[in-house]
């Protein structure tokens, strides 16, 4: 939804703007205004503001969601080990406390800044932009945004990011894209994690993840990987070199 | 939960409009959140006097609507209202669908008071 095109008005809020709908109504004294606007319209202006300053610097930029201790620093690292000589990648980490994400990103040569946001659950468009001041993106080809690990808050707030990622790990259940659809339904992209635990964790089925996400509504791809055991990395790697490319040919103009 | 950084945004923007508009207080706030939309309305409520607390919207109503999840089916054009985890077409079974309605997170409207007065019954 945006705020220019009207295409705010749904047919779940028409009623209220029509007849005798409680946008309808004033009375002495009083004035009723209509606004219409999304609640995290200052939000979305950051991110777009965001997404604006990737695009000048031709860098893709991805937003990995998922739950505390899915693996998303590992994928990051093993990731970085195998793209990091051919991309230029830099890393924005955000947690309620402690550096240690970037410090591990930092091992690996790469440059990560990161956000400590206290007790806020979320990353949102205004954090990243003041962290983006602090990131030099020139040379940088892909940014990774790891988000707070919550598989809740995140995906309502933009960051300006181009994709988003979101990561199932093994041990946490093949049902929670029906748990928690908000997040799954925003996703361009479903990684199952940890895919070295299913010989250990028989219940979970790949299969049944796949017809929760579908269930959403989603034609997100969804791959199994193990970042620790680098099975099935390569289709990882595929899709975000793909990505690349067509972000790539999207800012030349080109479809 | 993310609902006070919600609220504190909503804030913003009530507050930005009771000054455009020159009010003295503001009254009533209708919201429409869908239950996809990843807030939950219950939580807003809560969190909202800790928001607004001292600002113009203090003693304001909050309102919040809720919508149904509706989809329309890109197969067979079929409307269906469905689970928010379960977005099928009710008609073919497809998951091919478009959300219609159910993901808004918007504000509608404010009803601000324009003098001092005791707000209408």
């Amino acid at each position: 939804m945006c705020d220019t095109c009207g295409c705010n008005v749904t047919p779940a809020n028409r009623h209220l703007l029509e007849g005798d709908g409680k946008l309808a109504r004033t009375k002495e004294g009083r004035e009723a205004v209509t606004v219409l606007k999304g609640l995290l319209t200052e939000n979305d202006h950051q991110a777009a503001h965001n997404r604006a300053h990737f695009d000048r610097q031709g860098v893709l930029a991805i937003n990995l969601m998922s739950s505390p201790g899915a693996g998303k620093t590992t994928l990051l690292e093993a990731t970085i080990d195998a793209l990091g000589k051919e991309c230029g990648i830099a890393v924005i980490e955000g947690d309620l406390e402690t550096e240690n994400d970037a410090q591990r990103i930092r091992q690996k040569g790469i440059e990560a800044l990161q956000i400590t946001t206290g007790s806020a659950c979320h990353l949102d468009a205004h954090m990243i932009h003041s962290a983006l001041h602090q990131l030099d993106l020139s040379g940088i080809d892909l940014l990774f945004i790891e988000n707070v690990g919550n598989l809740v808050c995140p995906a309502s707030f933009d960051l300006g990011q181009h994709r988003n990622v979101t990561l199932l790990s093994v041990p946490e259940g093949d049902d929670k894209p029906a748990k928690y659809p908000v997040i799954f339904r925003a996703a361009d992209l479903v990684l199952l994690t940890k895919s070295d635990l299913l010989r250990w964790l028989g219940d979970f089925s790949p299969e049944r993840a796949e017809h929760h996400l579908r269930h959403l509504a989603s034609d997100a791809p969804l791959l199994s990987l193990s970042a620790t055991s680098g099975d099935n990395l390569d289709a990882w790697l595929g899709w975000l070199l793909d990505e690349m490319k067509r972000h790539r040919n999207e800012l030349r103009g080109e479809t | 939960m993310h609902e006070y950084a919600l609220c504190v945004a909503l804030l913003e923007q009530v507050e930005q409009l009771a000054e455009q508009h020159q009010a003295q207080k503001v009254d009533r706030i209708l919201l429409e959140v869908g239950p996809l939309s990843g807030a939950e309305p219950e939580l807003l409520r809560h969190a909202w006097p800790l928001a607004a607390a001292g600002s113009v919207a203090e003693q304001a109503e909050l309102v919040i609507e809720s919508s149904a999840v509706v989809v329309r089916c890109t197969r067979c054009g079929a409307r269906s209202e469905v689970p928010a985890n379960r977005l099928l077409c009710d008609q073919c079974g497809s998951f091919q669908t478009r959300i219609l309605s159910g993901d808004e997170m918007v504000l509608c409207s404010v009803e601000l008071l324009k003098r001092e007065q005791e707000p209408c019954a």
